[in-house]
């Protein structure tokens, strides 16, 4: 009998397949993107130019952009270059967008990751102590408050917040970034702020999800057996309930986490955050169309790239999915 | 046996029977009626400049105080609030009307036809809310028909997917086969039979679609692509106070204590909804503890 090979594992396969359907998306993303541009109406070069506009400086922008040239090599130019890493240069100031972009990453990857332990420090303990205690007082008053901060604009808390702990206080600064290896202490004073929006809204979504998912357990068969044959109720907790719901916890937590990353444009904004969001928010202010195309398209891939991890993390712990 | 209006009655005596969503109800009747009525109850002008009045705190004639340039905080919330259901209706309207085309069309059909639109649909959701909404900002330039159609895009993807969902779960239903049996019309069996048997799940997304239109319409406008001066915007007005949070604290609580009233109460009216005519969204937990 032929040696199986590593494509006939079940997980193999669902990788490949969830692979190839995030390739398509991904190319899907970049047709969008590309039509950005097009869609402009009126010329974008002289649109971006605005009025530091010559003939020259438009020409020169113009065939520097290859907005010359006929759409279908404009796009496969476009297409093949943002695969080999290069998003072309930025309206603005002719910097490489791709530079700038990674340049800004680590500034939106800390705050994203900073507000993520934040939600599940309030998600976790919120969510299982609400699922535990159901149809009480305090799972009550959890699910009143995890819908508050649903609903709060993660702008005004921000204000809110600087007006409080920075402005009137005094104990934090009002906005701005520091390395965090290059002056750590700053680091995390400048990061307490955003970061607690981010991960307080975060956590109020997050903390329904782990409730729930927390109560779907708790209504298998293997619990009910694990309480009918006498376990402790501490062991059934632990052991049976919270472990299992871990999966859906982590699923969600994946899933928030691009979330995170993608949308703290407003957070970064109010903070002076110098991260994506704020480049994003900029770029279209300054009608900057490469750099706009350079940073949804990263910031679509990165949502794409963590879902495609939670995915396949969720098919190895639970084969249920990759056989479905 | 229960007739149709039986539920329909029995339905309404539900949603009352909870207060949370009877409350949330009420609220967002006031809001209606601020909506429509804004001009006429805001006691001032919405750009009424009395500079000697600037920023004073609230008080008998100024309930929610002045902003600096002395206008009345109260006033200018109110026609705020109006903008704001506004662009939050008509953009969900458009989301709703786009997206449920496209889900039903794609439940019902299936084959090719479903891939290529759930693709789609697909790809769109790669994209970020407020990124993509940014991306329509970008190509069109900011302002309120701008922030309709950027919030309205964003939504289309919910709707197809829950109408699809909600599609594919009616489409095998006895009542619909035997309709396509008798030879009626696809037009006709949609209307008539796929169309009301999935508003539910429609209705409770409905509401929950407003309540983060409202959020994006106010995140646009607070970075200045939304509706634009001198119409009052809730998110403008929190930008503005960020100079006087100290000094005049009105400029920025009321403002946002506007949108998250009005967002809250969406999010809980369209809990309250689920509860009630989706049952099948309510956790499956639920159902399982009464069986025990």
């Amino acid at each position: 009998m032929a040696a199986p090979t590593v494509l006939t594992h079940p997980i193999a396969r669902f990788v490949v397949r969830r692979l190839a359907y995030s390739a398509v998306v991904l190319l899907g993303v970049a047709v969008v993107v590309f039509a950005l541009v097009h869609l402009v109406p009126g010329d974008p070069v002289r649109i971006a130019l605005g009025t530091r506009y010559t003939p020259e400086a438009y020409e020169a922008l113009r065939s520097a952009s290859g907005l010359d040239r006929p759409i279908v090599s404009q796009f496969f130019g476009f297409v093949g270059s943002a695969a080999t890493g290069d998003l072309g240069v930025s309206f603005r100031n002719g910097d490489p967008v791709t530079v700038t972009l990674m340049e800004r990453l680590p500034a939106t990857l800390s705050l994203g990751l900073a507000g993520m332990v934040i939600a599940l420090l309030i998600a976790v303990p919120a969510g299982i102590y609400s699922a535990l205690r159901e149809g009480r007082a305090s799972d009550a008053v959890i699910r009143i408050s995890s819908q508050f901060g649903v609903s709060v604009p993660d702008f005004w808390m921000a204000i809110l917040l600087v007006g409080l702990f920075s402005t009137t206080l005094g104990w934090l600064p009002t906005s701005g970034y520091r390395p965090l290896f290059d002056d750590p202490v700053g680091w995390l004073r400048h990061i307490v702020l955003p970061a607690v929006t981010v991960g307080l809204v975060a956590g109020a979504i997050m903390t329904r999800y782990v409730r729930s998912a927390v109560l779907e357990v708790a209504s298998m068969g293997y619990v009910r057996t694990a309480r009918s044959k006498g376990l402790s109720p501490r062991v059934v907790t632990f052991r049976h309930t919270v472990r299992n719901a871990l999966v859906p916890i982590l699923t969600i937590t994946g899933i928030q986490l691009a979330t995170i990353l993608s949308g703290v444009i407003v957070v970064e904004v109010v903070f002076a955050w110098p991260g994506l969001g704020r480049l994003v928010f900029n770029a279209v202010a300054a009608r900057d169309y490469p750099l706009i195309q350079g940073a949804v398209l990263l910031i679509a891939a990165l949502f794409l790239l963590i879902n495609l991890i939670v995915d396949v993390l969720y098919a190895v712990v639970d084969p249920r999915i990759r056989l479905a | 046996m229960t007739t149709r209006d039986d539920t329909r009655i029995s339905s309404w005596k539900l949603l009352a029977r909870n207060p949370v969503t009877l409350v949330s109800a009420l609220v967002l009747a006031a809001v209606a009626v601020v909506a429509v009525f804004a001009q006429a109850l805001a006691p001032y002008g919405i750009n009424d400049v009395d500079v000697p009045n600037a920023l004073q705190a609230p008080s008998l004639t100024h309930w929610l105080g002045t902003d600096e340039l002395g206008r009345d905080v109260l006033s200018r919330v109110l026609v705020a609030v109006q903008a704001s259901m506004r662009i939050a209706v008509t953009s969900v309207a458009l989301a709703l009307v786009v997206g449920v085309a496209i889900g039903v069309l794609a439940g019902y059909r299936g084959g090719w036809l479903d891939t290529v639109l759930m693709r789609v649909v697909d790809v769109m959701f790669a994209f970020p809310v407020l990124l993509l909404a940014l991306a329509v900002v970008a190509i069109l330039g900011p302002g309120v028909t701008t922030t309709i159609l950027a919030i309205g895009i964003v939504y289309t993807p919910i709707f197809a997917r829950v109408g699809r969902a909600s599609t594919l779960g009616v489409r095998t239903e006895p009542y619909v086969r035997m309709s396509q049996a008798m030879g009626t019309g696809d037009g006709y069996i949609l209307r008539r039979h796929i169309l009301p048997n999935i508003s539910g799940p429609l209705i409770v997304q409905t509401s929950l679609s407003l309540a983060f239109a409202i959020l994006s319409e106010a995140a646009l406008s607070f970075l200045g692509l939304g509706i634009q001066p001198p119409q009052p915007s809730l998110g403008r007005m929190i930008f503005d106070s960020q100079g006087f949070v100290t000094m005049a604290w009105w400029m920025a609580v009321f403002p946002g204590a506007a949108i998250f009233v009005i967002v809250l109460a969406f999010n809980l009216f369209g809990d309250g909804l689920r509860d009630v005519l989706d049952p099948k969204q309510r956790t499956t937990v639920e159902a399982r503890r009464r069986e025990r």
